[in-house]
């Protein structure tokens, strides 16, 4: 199919992404950028407006700044210390993606996730071995707003064939 | 939702019906609301910005998105097998709309002779005024294609069944000049529609529609499908700057249209066969160029990406010339002499007096129409009634002095008590 986005089998199925974004609610987004027009800013913007809790991870910006008001951990390890996370969401390049994919595991996250053109298939069997569910090269903004309407505002296919009553969150 | 049936790929059928809709989040309703609003509210200040930062999805503003347009765009994405679409306010406006993205002044693009008169004027005259220069080929030879490219064409267009000529294009032939050349190709699917081509499979870059074609007469419109950074483009550009954008009912009138797409162009095509079949036997026909007749130079290829069926627009040479040609007009009783294809209604027309009477006789040659070619688009009333109609005007055509036009059903017409006075119980006096 042609639904936007979907251009390999790297990212599980959409129903597949589906579920993992509407079973768990704390992503940690490792390279999340202080820059407010950073492509990484929009996803991080969207997805709290949408109820999830970010968790911004990024060792240059650590101690310095804040994202979304939120403190910038250093490492994954260090975010696990005050938050309980879920999704990793990787917004570097895929060389440093197996050693993500290490702490991933090691922190007990449920989900490892390569943004768009982030493909390792060293941190995928990485991943898979902890116990991991690895979705790549996928956004999780866009992955999000195929199901919950927003590529929907701008005609954009989205594969999305339903005739049941708009989709919401669980409850938590 | 299951999860199952939620990761199955719907059939076509299904995606004209469903694609794009779902149920109404506040109401429940079923059909699709007509959204008829300009500005949408925004939830706080923080929000608005996100929205204009494009940081978040959400509608601004009803000339760049509005929820009903966009049902229509996303099923026709869907239907295309495109990644998303963008309606205009007429197919004329989506050319434009489409070729503006890719081109600025100074640039050039390559495109077929045998085109829609609208799109010839446009595309001749009114670009080149903005300093857009168009280059004309005979879309059937691939080397004409090649040999108009230069280091300034920015894309490649053509019709799928150039208009009036009805020769179906080589997709994959001219996609491959285009991409050699680094350009995309811009194919216009209005004959076709979805369900009988879709060019985006082999290897066209974007599409566009009439839409008040097949998928919905009366109406006129349409759009396309292609990359994403472009069709941001367009939107966030080109409709938000020059603003010829699709009204929210008008959307709604072509997903009713839509929804019964697949229907239609089954009768459509089958009955466009027989009546071909009908014409290429008959004595007062000196040709037909319908590509679903053997004897048809674009049959090979009219098999190759028209597997359901060669449309329902075809031409076809009447003997007599211009004058036998416009005897039939005439007579004709079903067919509607109107400048329009792709309705349910069977259409005929005289091309070289009408859509095409802005060409000189040069350019009308190099569109391939003579003074005595005729176009017709089949519709898909009874097939006994259209070869009728057809049968009887032919005649006409042939018998030479005119005969009132109209006749009844049952041929027991008489001087001076027309078809209107079978309508009003009376005869009806001039």
């Amino acid at each position: 199919m042609s639904a936007v986005g979907e251009r390999n089998d790297l990212g599980l199925t959409a129903w597949d992404r589906y579920r993992i974004l509407t079973s768990y609610r704390t992503i940690a987004m490792v390279g999340l950028s202080t820059n407010y027009y950073n492509a990484s800013s929009f996803a991080a913007i969207y997805l709290d407006a949408n109820g999830y809790e970010i968790i911004p991870v990024n060792p240059v910006q650590a101690g310095k700044a804040e994202i979304l008001g939120k403190k910038v951990h250093a490492s994954l390890e260090e975010a696990a210390q005050d938050h309980h996370i879920e999704i990793v969401d990787v917004f570097r390049p895929a060389a440093e993606a197996p050693e993500l994919a290490r702490q991933a595991v090691a922190i007990g996250a449920k989900v490892f996730w390569c943004q768009l053109g982030v493909i390792s298939e060293e941190a995928a069997e990485i991943a898979r071995a902890g116990g991991l569910e690895v979705v790549m090269d996928r956004c999780c903004k866009i992955e999000h707003a195929r199901f919950f309407g927003g590529l929907r505002t701008i005609g954009l296919n989205t594969g999305v064939v339903t005739s049941r009553l708009a989709m919401k969150l669980p409850e938590r | 939702m299951g999860e199952k049936s939620g990761a199955k790929e719907f059939g076509f059928d299904t995606l004209a019906v469903h694609a794009g809709q779902r149920p109404d989040p506040v109401t429940g309703a079923r059909a699709v609301p007509i959204y008829q609003t300009g500005a949408y509210v925004f939830e706080d200040a923080d929000h608005a910005a996100n929205l204009f930062a494009l940081q978040r999805f959400g509608n601004i503003y009803s000339r760049i998105m509005n929820p009903t347009v966009a049902v229509f765009e996303e099923r026709m994405a869907a239907l295309e097998n495109g990644i998303g679409a963008l309606a205009t306010a007429s197919g004329q406006a989506a050319q434009f709309i489409t070729l503006f993205t890719l081109m600025q002044s100074g640039d050039e693009f390559v495109s077929s002779s045998t085109l829609y008169g609208g799109s010839f004027q446009q595309f001749d005259v009114s670009f080149r005024k903005l300093g857009i220069n168009a280059r004309f080929v005979d879309a059937s030879d691939l080397d004409s294609w090649r040999g108009a490219i230069t280091d300034k064409t920015k894309c490649l267009y053509a019709e799928i069944m150039g208009n009036p000529k009805i020769d179906v294009l080589d997709i994959e032939g001219v996609a491959k000049i285009a991409h050699d050349a680094g350009v995309p190709l811009v194919v216009d699917n209005t004959f076709a529609s979805p369900y009988l081509c879709r060019p985006l499979d082999w290897g066209a870059d974007i599409v566009v529609h009439s839409a008040t074609k097949f998928i919905y007469h009366d109406l006129r419109f349409f759009e396309y499908f292609g990359d994403f950074g472009w069709l941001m483009k367009a939107r966030a550009e080109m409709l938000r700057d020059y603003g010829p954008t699709m009204q929210p009912f008008a959307a709604f009138l072509l997903l009713q249209g839509l929804e019964t797409l697949h229907v239609r162009m089954d009768r459509h095509v089958a009955n466009a066969q027989k009546v071909a079949e009908f014409l290429e036997q008959h004595p007062a026909v000196e040709y037909v160029n319908y590509p679903g007749l053997r004897s048809n130079r674009y049959h090979e290829l009219a098999k190759k990406y028209l597997p359901k069926g060669a449309g329902s627009i075809f031409t076809f040479g009447i003997k007599g010339g211009r004058e036998a040609g416009k005897r039939c007009i005439e007579a004709v009783q079903l067919f509607s002499h109107v400048a329009n294809v792709g309705d349910a209604k069977s259409l005929i027309i005289h091309p070289g007096s009408t859509t095409h009477q802005q060409l000189n006789d040069e350019e009308l040659r190099a569109a391939g129409i003579g003074p005595e070619l005729i176009r017709v688009s089949i519709g898909i009333e009874d097939l006994e009634d259209i070869l009728w109609d057809l049968e009887q005007a032919l005649a006409k055509s042939q018998a030479g002095a005119p005969e009132p036009a109209a006749v009844s059903p049952n041929g027991d017409a008489q001087a001076g008590h027309s078809i209107l006075s079978k309508a009003f119980g009376a005869p009806y006096q001039k």
